[in-house]
């Protein structure tokens, strides 16, 4: 078996209704791995912008960056893996905050350079950036039991400087 | 916008209803049948195709006939072929049709009336989410939501359905599109930013395929249904002749060389010869033009590539390219393009090649045709099946239109016809779908009315669309159903016999009626044919009916079996042949 590896694929798409059906139906239908999926407009209003999180051997990767192509609404992909970028996500985590938790979860919070963005008596909401790694480093750190909620976006990536995927 | 209760009837001197510019769009697109049948979500269409008759409409007995028939006159002329179907359970109906074409590749626009707007989404009498239950078998599909969208979407559909690997698209109009007005607009040109197929290929990978190519001690040429769709069976000839290269086809590429070249080594894989798969085993430098190294055609991956050679793949799509072997020289682009500049630089480069090597490869290649893998014992008493392939060729001089249903009698329709020329041999290569075979020849016949068409099928199969006798009948086509009938699902049976120690669970056919009594109750001619001696007779007799629809019932021996056969797993050099047994 060829070794598996994470990659981040960029697509512009026509920003039209069906369009995302049809880049989550090729992932099901040929078996491929989305550990996530982001899509929103651009600033071009007629196209959307999306970042799939997949993992694969070198050859599957090669066969998903084709098949995307072959998306008659997709208009670029780029293979963020093939060169530097730069990758984020967003987590929203609601923890409580009761007794010693108060102080703890502000003092994790500052560690991880996340903001309270909410505070309720017993709880507190805390918004939290950066790599999927960081975030999953964050979750690890908290009490288990101090968890009440979380969600997360998703990565989006972009490249490093001169790579633009643009229309 | 304005409704009309009749699409005849325009608001002001120019403006047109939805229905009346989907017609407009097909007459701008010079096409020449629509194969449908109507219901409530197309009416106003039907309507509009009553006020004209600039195409002729096919009134099948069944939607999943319609789409075979279009299907096929596509591939029979490599124009678009059009169907029109309802919403609902027509769309659905519909839907086999769109897969059989599309793991085919052929250029198809589907037209789907769809309930009106405003009732989408509410679970509306004969509603369904056909774009959604299409996307995965079509390469594309529209859905129409404003009138002023109908000649723009149309446009697009022929252009997308034809161009780059061709594939059927479908266009979803809701019913109260076709009923609004507008002005009629076809647009001349087309332009999607996210759609440019490549057309040329890479000169410098070229060169390099053809340095190969010359040098190579064992060269293989395999083709396949593209070199048919990319209509460069000439330019592939011209190729084969200035290389003096051994050439095989897979199942879907037949008649796109000569079978009666003797550079041709017939049809490879499962079924294939003996001497198409060892040459394909052995070969050191392979050219695949228009093919894509299905598992039916190179068997056990593993096993083929244990054998070093080194590959070239000229393919216009690139995702077929390394797709389930590695390439080593891959060459994306259109094929009767890449050929013709492959033909133009041997006649200015004249390459040297290795002669010698390749005297003594053709030696080895006619060692193994000397098996003579497709010989078969003949008998007095049974109707062989392959006998009777022989002579339906001997009959029609090689030069019918054959199209087949799926299952045995389609291989040795395969292996015995020998084709001569592209587009001649219509079958469901890819998806092998049963049912194909009378409305296959219904879309041929009418492309080609004065030829001679042929439907090879089975006794299971003919019975999945036996409905369109009837069509048939209507249009007047004089199509010849050659069926072996063994009374058996034959390529069932014969898995069951080897892999299942004879148990035949279900593969039995019974309680068949009395085909000759079945065509004449249409209207047609039947005869049933039981002894060897008669297959000849019955075949000149039927050929001779050229106005007469003629179903002909050969009671073929039960028990025969396809051979050569790969078995599923094994390698292409580990074929069964008839005399193993
Ligand atoms: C729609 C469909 N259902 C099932 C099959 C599986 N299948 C393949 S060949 C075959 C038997 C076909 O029987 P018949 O038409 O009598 O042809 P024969 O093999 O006997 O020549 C079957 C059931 C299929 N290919 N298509
Ligand atoms: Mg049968």
């Amino acid at each position: 078996m060829a070794s598996t590896a994470r990659h981040i694929i960029s697509l512009l798409m026509e920003n039209e209704s069906g369009a995302l059906s049809r880049v989550a139906g090729l992932f099901s239908a040929r078996g491929y791995n989305i550990e996530s999926l982001t899509v929103a407009p651009t600033e071009d209003p007629t196209l959307s912008r999306m970042t799939i999180v997949t993992s694969g051997s070198d050859e599957v990767i090669e066969q998903i960056i084709k098949q995307l192509n072959k998306l008659i609404d997709v208009v670029k992909v780029l293979d963020l893996n093939d060169g530097k970028f730069i990758e984020r996500e967003l987590m929203l985590v609601k923890v409580k905050a009761t007794g010693t938790f108060r102080e703890e979860m502000k003092r994790m919070c500052d560690i991880f350079r996340g903001r309270i963005i909410d505070v309720a008596d017993g709880s507190f909401t805390i918004e939290l950036t950066g790599s999927g790694t960081k975030l999953d480093a964050f979750i690890e750190s908290l009490d288990k039991s101090a968890i009440l909620e979380t969600v997360r976006t998703g990565a989006s990536g972009i490249g490093r400087g001169d790579r633009i995927l643009k229309v | 916008m304005k409704f009309a209760m009749e699409p005849g009837m325009a608001n002001s001197s120019k403006q047109l209803t939805g229905a009346e510019i989907l017609i407009r769009c097909l007459h701008e697109e010079n096409v020449e049948f629509v194969f449908g049948y109507p219901g409530g979500a197309v009416l106003h269409i039907y309507d509009a195709i009553f006020h004209q008759d600039k195409f002729k409409h096919i009134l099948v007995r069944h939607e999943q006939a319609a789409l075979h028939a279009a299907d096929a006159y596509s591939r029979s002329t490599g124009k678009v072929g059009v169907a029109l179907v309802t919403s609902g359970p027509g769309a659905t109906n519909a839907v086999t049709g769109i897969a059989t074409a599309y793991m085919d590749s052929v250029p198809m626009v589907i037209i789907s009336g769809q309930v009106p707007t405003y009732a989408i989404g509410e679970d509306a009498f004969q509603e369904c989410d056909t774009v959604g239950i299409t996307r995965p078998c079509v390469k594309h599909n529209f859905l129409v939501k404003d009138v002023k969208d109908i000649a723009a979407t149309m446009k697009k559909a022929f252009y997308v359905a034809a161009s780059g690997r061709p594939g059927p698209v479908l266009v979803d109009i809701p019913k109260d599109i076709t009923a609004h007005f507008c002005d009629f607009d076809y647009p001349e040109t087309v332009h999607l930013r996210s759609y440019n197929p490549v057309t040329k290929g890479h000169l410098g990978q070229i060169k390099k395929a053809l340095k190969l190519l010359t040098e190579a001690k064992r060269p293989m040429v395999y083709s396949g249904g593209g070199v048919v769709l990319g209509d460069a069976s000439e330019h592939l000839f011209k190729l084969i002749q200035s290389l003096g290269l051994p050439i095989t086809s897979t199942l879907m590429g037949l008649g796109c060389f000569p079978a009666s070249d003797p550079k041709f080594l017939g049809m490879l894989g499962m079924h294939g010869t003996y001497e198409a798969n060892m040459a394909m085993q052995d070969c050191d430098v392979l050219l695949a033009v228009g093919a894509r190294f299905d598992d039916r055609v190179i068997g056990n991956t593993e096993h083929f590539l244990s054998n070093p050679r080194t590959i070239i793949h000229i393919d216009i799509d690139p995702s077929s390219i390394s797709k389930r072997v590695k390439i080593d020289v891959p060459i994306v682009g259109d094929v009767k393009s890449v050929l013709a500049d492959m033909n133009e630089l041997i006649a200015t480069e004249k390459p040297k090649q290795n002669t010698v090597e390749l005297a003594s490869w053709f030696k080895q290649i006619e060692a193994w045709r000397s098996k003579k893998c497709m010989n078969f014992a003949q008998s007095s008493e049974l109707i062989k099946p392959q006998y009777v392939i022989q002579k339906l060729h001997e009959v029609t001089k090689g030069e019918a239109f054959v199209t087949s249903d799926v299952g045995q009698h389609q291989m040795w329709a395969a292996q015995y016809y020998k084709f001569e020329k592209p587009r001649r041999w219509i079958n469901s290569g890819g998806l092998g779908t049963m049912g194909v075979g009378l409305p296959y020849a219904m879309g041929v016949q009418l492309a080609h009315p004065n030829a001679q068409v042929a439907c090879v099928t089975g006794e299971g199969s003919i019975q999945m669309n036996i409905q369109e006798l009837s069509t048939c009948a209507q249009y007047q086509l004089p199509i010849k159903v050659i069926m072996l009938n063994n009374r058996y699902l034959g390529m069932v049976r014969q898995w069951q016999e080897f892999f299942y120690e004879n148990r035949y669970s279900e593969s039995y056919m019974d309680s068949l009626p009395d085909f000759v009594k079945l065509a004449e109750a249409y209207g047609h001619v039947g005869m049933q044919i039981t002894k060897p001696s008669d297959v000849e007779g019955a075949l000149k007799e039927a050929f001779a009916m050229k106005s007469r629809f003629v179903f002909l019932d050969f009671i073929t021996d039960q028990k025969e079996n396809v051979f050569p056969m790969i078995q599923n797993g094994k390698g292409l050099s580990e074929m069964i042949l008839a005399e193993d047994l």
